[in-house]
């Protein structure tokens, strides 16, 4: 089943294709979560309520609004930047020291589990602080355009452009 | 726009990532629609950010099977949630029910004390006519015996103690009985009665045909007596309760004579 099918199967609510959708994507979310939490543990709780507030707005999904995965990408960022605001992490907040993705992936001890992994290591402490900050801006914050040109104080065209050779960079790593 | 140069603007890059505005992820779907390369081409840089944003997550274990039992549990609630909406109908109607119970209750014994009022007005009503009528027959009673012409009428006039006073006999000789009309004599003082005598002139002899014990109560001072006596006056004393042998002439009322 591919994956137009998969969507058209969860939004009819059919668990089992759920759980194929999950499978494909709840290292990432959990990645982007954990990015902007910086705790391990409130990262699989909001993981899950990601996934779960999915189910429930599956009729809100259409594919003319963009990828399936970008919608749940923007879930994940909305709950956890939701969260960043509450009592509950403020209070947590003192001991974080790692703002960057790049040194989340520095420190992860998931890092030697594949070779894919370690070579983004090394790939992303190479890439230049400017591919760091659109990358983060754009990917994990979820930042547009216009927001992360503002953030960055870059023009708006150079942005993309940027984004794009760093994305490319980074296909050219992994081979895809 | 050739597709290499629409892939080399970057735009693809940014759709993935959910930076663009509503109407530009339109634009893309359609293109992306008519362009198989271009699908490929938005896949490939997919795979490229799910691993690197899987890279940033920690050692945790995650399972389907967390979120499954809630996933579940949802669709079941669904079910529930229709239920406070029947309650609350069926609360509504059972208040409406309630008012208009009440509303009937009250009308049914307002109809009731009603039908009551109606009813004791009705009684009373006739009771009155049935008083009238038996006032009228007394009255029709009273003039058929004025009009006998057997029936001799003796009229009694006040003498010196109470001058004013008048009274009148209607004398049925056949019936041996009097009709006394003594409506123009006054209450008696307290202690007293009237007593009625029939009198023979010569020689004067009274003799007694009772007390009026009823006067003050009577309302129409109307009294029928036996007299078979052959009387040829009649004469009215006021004497000690409980009456007297012989009358006391000097509280002689009224007298008068029978025509001859």
């Amino acid at each position: 089943m591919d994956q137009e099918q998969l969507i058209l199967q969860f939004q009819k609510k059919d668990v089992k294709a759920y759980e194929k959708l999950y499978n494909l994507y709840c290292d990432s979310i959990s990645g982007v979560v954990n990015n902007i939490v910086k705790n391990d543990d409130v990262a699989q709780e909001i993981t899950q309520d990601v996934f779960i507030k999915a189910w429930n707005n599956a009729e809100s999904y259409s594919a003319q609004k963009g990828r399936f995965f970008t919608w749940i990408l923007n879930i994940a960022r909305n709950s956890a930047i939701d969260y960043t605001r509450s009592k509950k992490f403020k209070q947590s907040k003192q001991n974080l020291n790692a703002d960057f993705f790049v040194d989340i992936l520095e420190t992860s001890s998931s890092l030697d589990s594949t070779t894919n992994t370690i070579g983004l290591t090394d790939f992303v402490t190479k890439l230049g602080d400017t591919c760091k900050a659109v990358i983060e801006l754009l990917y994990f914050k979820g930042f547009t355009q216009k927001e992360a040109s503002e953030e960055l104080n870059m023009p708006i065209g150079t942005i993309k452009t940027r984004n794009r050779t760093c994305i490319g960079e980074l296909r050219v790593m992994l081979g895809v | 726009m050739d597709t290499r140069e629409y892939i080399a603007s970057g735009i693809l890059e940014l759709y993935v990532a959910g930076s663009l505005s509503e109407k530009e992820n339109v634009e893309i779907h359609a293109a992306i629609q008519e362009n198989p390369e271009l699908l490929v081409e938005v896949k490939s840089i997919e795979n490229a950010i799910l691993q690197l944003t899987a890279a940033a997550k920690k050692d945790t274990a995650y399972s389907f099977n967390d979120i499954k039992t809630q996933l579940t549990v949802k669709e079941t609630k669904v079910i529930s949630i229709t239920k406070p909406k029947t309650n609350w109908l069926q609360y509504s109607g059972w208040a409406a029910t309630f008012l208009i119970g009440s509303v009937l209750m009250y009308t049914l014994s307002q109809n009731n004390q009603l039908q009551e009022q109606v009813a004791t007005e009705k009684q009373q009503l006739e009771e009155q006519i049935d008083k009238a009528a038996t006032n009228l027959a007394d009255a029709e009673k009273l003039i058929d015996i004025f009009r006998d012409k057997d029936i001799i009428s003796v009229a009694l006039a006040g003498q010196q103690v109470s001058p004013t006073s008048y009274a009148k006999v209607y004398w049925d000789k056949k019936a041996n009985s009097i009709y006394l009309d003594a409506k123009g004599l006054p209450d008696p003082p307290k202690g007293k009665v009237y007593q009625v005598w029939s009198l023979k002139l010569t020689p004067l002899t009274p003799t007694s045909l009772g007390t009026l014990d009823t006067f003050t109560a009577d309302a129409n001072k109307i009294f029928t007596i036996t007299n078979a006596n052959q009387s040829e006056a009649f004469g009215i004393t006021l004497e000690p309760a409980g009456g007297s042998l012989s009358p006391n002439l000097e509280q002689l009322y009224t007298l008068g004579a029978v025509a001859s």
